[in-house]
């Protein structure tokens, strides 16, 4: 528990240098070159072009339509969680875990089949004469998909905090004559800030970076940056430029974080100890 | 009235993610063989399961991959921390930082840097490549989940036990270790659980012929999935569900005794 | 503590499926490997195992989805395989950049002694002195329609246009394919790098747009059977399997002409295993297998020995998988358009795309 533990640290530190600042190193490489070598900043300024901008700005657009609707689903849960019998919290979390147990393109798909036009739930609403409901191949399609996919991560560190909170608080405030609408926008909700970060952040990531949510409930017909990027490298070869709009790409991730960690000076992302 | 509010709640949002799962589940007893008819009850494609030599060998390398990348990865990750803890604060922030990056970026940005990497090194893609891949993005799962523990520790325990004569290797394992160890395990789960899932980073560094069930599914999709694999998801998700409401009712009751002996 | 135990039991329950299940890989069959990339779906699996057992050779098997997938991957080298089987146009890429082995006739007797010599003489469009490829199957891209979803026989791309199919209509998420429909609706060469013609092209599939349900690759094929669309872009090779599931689907050449194209068997330069390439490609155009594989995939043959053993007459004569292919003008087959070409191509089907 010394410093002479410390060389202790060398597995780690070589395994983080070769297979995680190396590939970057390598991104940036690529991205700054062109297919001769020479510097470059056009792969980088390719995303001012009509296409890969409008991509880019559809990607944020639904993820962050995506990352509200699973905050506004999540904190209630996580709330009513947290208020359980404690004998009950695990059952309940694990419930909300399982279905990350079905692989996650499965589970994607089936929102396909459930979709559909002669799909599941439109037959169902044909069955009672309702109008069916046409979002397959949509962006309502893969916002769905987004929230369906990351909601669990928006709960777990949502709980976590919320479980946390002591009880005690909440009581005092009360006694005091505060309202429950005061008692939670004045206590819970800054008191649960830490799980609310690391909620946006691990749903906001991954649904503006996903290729597959889009190809799958999208019908392909609607391009996100993650698709524009997996084509570059897996059909039109040209790695520069899909290095140079990963760059692009990093780039919002890092903004992100800064604004995340703004919001967040305390906490080192408590909130991702999930078990 | 409050409380039915709730349960409705929860009702709702229990349909809503467990809806796709029981559709997979009622495909897999589907006679026929395209998603988009219903052609009666079977249960051909789980006797048809163990005869798909591809996907017993996807499954096969699934788990081979998800076991040995996250014991390594917890391996790594938990020297790591210990190590870490008598760093200096700057040095250990710098670390930590490093070991979150594959956990805070781009799925697609850490699988094609690998790639970039794996190609570059010359290396063949397989198993192999795949395996230091999974290790490297399920690391900062480790090190997330045993870091705080490490930072509840009470150093003047370890500092007492080796006070009271114990060698600095039995002080370890007799008082560090325990305290670490919920959180190793729920390290090497998280760890285990990303690795199972993951499609997008397997997607960019496997090789010839060496599939896993996502990037199985992932060509099948675009065919068609075989209805075999609804099948075995049905297997896999039923058999993790029992295990856990058994362990559940278990530790339950385990609870309740030890309760009642308090009292 | 008990969420900890339920941890451990899962893991090492599962640990245990794992060791036994083994890992998979299990090195090279007794006489070596060869490591076959071959399109989804596009092999009947058992005749890969009746390979296996014959020569004791261990095939490894791998799947890619369209041309333009498939020559990143084998470029890079990451993964060296030994046999490959890509279009027409993408072969005569691949020459071009001197990716391919020559093939050593001599080792692999059944393709010169069963493929029809036609099919030689067509690969000369990308082969010109057939030394690269061995055909393995042919066909055409066209039409397939459901009849009861539609209001008058479809015989025409423009029909694609139609706002009445608004919604119903699947293309192929594939860059050539795509611009074929358009180039062929306003009489263009599929193979123009015309950059005003692409435009035109561009433009059109701009405003189809709006009335694709979905651009799918071999989805369509699913689609259309679940009666979820009610025309698709497809390969004459997926007609008869989709016949089969719904005999409302009726496939049709549009008038405007179309692509036709071969798929071949080819062998990498840099391939480890070269001579057990040439022993599975012979093995492949032997006349049994040949038909095995064809009444599992139903993509035409110009293994002319093995249609002869096809039992069914119905569909030895079909016009579907053996059309007569004199009867149609305007069938072109795709070449090769450069670097440039190629670049051009992906940034117009990009801004399709993203439109």
């Amino acid at each position: 528990m010394t410093s002479k533990n410390k060389w202790l640290s060398a597995p780690y530190i070589l395994w983080s240098a070769l297979f995680i600042i190396v590939p970057l190193a390598m991104i940036f490489y690529y991205g700054l070159t062109d297919k001769t070598g020479a510097f470059t900043l056009e792969n980088i300024t390719a995303i001012m072009t009509a296409e890969h901008a409008k991509a880019l700005w559809l990607s944020l657009l639904l993820s962050l339509i995506s990352t509200l609707i699973c905050f506004l689903l999540a904190y209630p849960l996580a709330m009513i969680l947290a208020g359980m019998k404690i004998s009950q919290h695990s059952f309940m979390i694990f419930i909300f875990i399982l279905p990350m147990w079905m692989n996650f393109l499965l589970r994607t798909l089936a929102w396909q089949t459930l979709l559909e036009k002669s799909g599941v739930i439109n037959s169902v609403l044909a069955f009672f004469h309702l109008p069916g409901i046409n979002i397959i191949n949509t962006p309502y399609a893969i916002v769905l998909g987004m929230v369906y996919n990351f909601l669990p991560f928006m709960v777990l560190p949502l709980y976590n905090v919320l479980s946390k909170i002591d009880e005690n608080v909440i009581n005092a405030a009360r006694d005091l004559g505060a309202g429950s609408a005061y008692t939670f926008f004045r206590i819970t909700l800054p008191l649960s800030i830490p799980g609310i970060i690391s909620g946006v952040t691990m749903v906001f990531v991954p649904a503006l970076t996903t290729f597959v949510i889009s190809t799958l409930l999208g019908g392909s017909k609607i391009l996100l940056i993650g698709n524009v990027i997996e084509q570059e490298f897996t059909q039109a070869s040209n790695w520069h430029l899909g290095s140079g709009l990963s760059i692009v790409l990093m780039i919002f991730i890092i903004l992100n974080m800064i604004v995340s960690a703004l919001f967040d000076k305390e906490s080192d992302g408590g909130g991702m100890e999930i078990l | 009235m409050k409380n039915t509010a709730k349960k409705i709640y929860i009702a709702l949002i229990f349909i809503f993610l467990y809806a796709p799962i029981v559709t997979l589940m009622v495909l897999s007893f589907n006679a026929s063989k395209t998603r988009a008819k219903w052609g009666g009850f079977t249960l051909q494609w789980y006797s048809a399961l163990f005869q798909n030599r591809d996907i017993m060998e996807a499954l096969g390398n699934t788990l081979f991959i998800a076991v040995i990348s996250s014991l390594a990865a917890t391996v790594i990750g938990a020297i790591a921390c210990i190590s870490m803890n008598g760093m200096k604060r700057r040095t250990r922030s710098v670390l930590l930082g490093i070991a979150n990056i594959p956990m805070l970026n781009a799925e697609i940005v850490t699988g094609i840097s690998l790639m970039l990497l794996f190609i570059s090194l010359g290396m063949r893609f397989g198993l192999g490549t795949i395996l230091l891949s999974h290790i490297t993005f399920n690391i900062p799962y480790v090190i997330l989940s045993i870091m705080p523990r490490m930072k509840q520790l009470n150093p003047s325990i370890y500092e007492a036990a080796l006070d009271l004569g114990a060698s600095p290797g039995t002080a370890f394992f007799k008082v560090v270790f325990p305290d670490l160890l919920p959180g190793i395990l729920s390290g090497f789960l998280m760890a285990f659980t990303m690795s199972l899932d993951d499609f997008i980073i397997t997607h960019f560094t496997k090789g010839a012929g060496v599939d896993t069930l996502s990037t199985k599914i992932y060509t099948e999709v675009k065919k068609g999935i075989k209805p075999e694999m609804y099948a075995l998801s049905t297997i896999i998700f039923v058999t993790v569900l029992l295990l856990l409401v058994l362990v559940n009712a278990a530790s339950g009751t385990k609870n309740e005794k030890a309760k009642e002996k308090e009292s | 503590m008990h969420k900890k135990a339920a941890i451990l039991t899962v893991s090492v329950i599962l640990a245990s499926m794992a060791a036994m299940t083994g890992c998979g890989s299990s090195g090279g069959g007794e006489n070596g490997e060869v490591i076959v990339y071959n399109w989804g779906e596009y092999i009947d699996p058992e005749t890969i195992e009746m390979f296996e057992e014959e020569t004791g050779i261990r095939v490894v098997y791998d799947e890619f989805e369209t041309n333009e997938t498939m020559y990143p991957k084998v470029e890079s080298g990451a993964a060296s395989y030994d046999v490959v089987c890509p279009s027409d146009y993408m072969i005569s890429k691949m020459i071009e950049n001197d990716m391919l082995a020559e093939i050593n006739f001599d080792n692999v007797p059944n393709a010169t002694a069963n493929i029809g010599a036609q099919y030689f003489e067509q690969s000369q469009d990308f082969d010109p002195e057939n030394k690269y490829s061995v055909p393995y199957c042919w066909g055409t891209v066209g039409i397939l329609y459901n009849q009861t979803m539609v209001d008058e026989p479809i015989t025409s791309w423009a029909q694609l246009w139609d706002e009445r199919y608004a919604d119903n209509i699947l293309m192929q998420d594939s860059v050539r394919d795509a611009f074929m429909v358009a180039e062929k609706l306003n009489g263009f060469s599929m193979n123009t790098v015309d950059p005003t013609e692409l435009e035109i092209a561009r433009d059109a599939l701009i405003e189809q747009k709006p009335l694709v349900q979905a651009y799918v690759i071999d989805q369509v094929r699913d689609k259309m059977i679940g009666g979820e669309a009610a025309i698709g872009v497809i390969y004459s090779g997926e007609a008869i399997y989709t016949q089969r599931e719904n005999p409302d689907l009726v496939y049709v050449i549009p008038e405007e002409g179309t692509n036709v194209w071969i798929d071949s068997w080819v062998i990498l330069k840099d391939a480890p295993n070269k001579e057990n390439a040439e022993k599975f490609i012979n093995f492949m155009c032997r006349s049994d297998i040949a038909v095995k594989n064809f009444e599992y995939i139903t993509y035409s043959t110009p293994n002319e020995a093995a249609r002869e053993l096809i039992e069914d007459e119905e569909i030895k004569n079909s016009e579907i998988a053996f059309p007569d292919l004199s009867q149609y003008d305007n069938l072109e087959v795709y070449v090769y358009l450069g670097e440039e070409g190629d670049a051009l191509y992906n940034d117009m089907w990009k801004e399709v795309k993203s439109n």
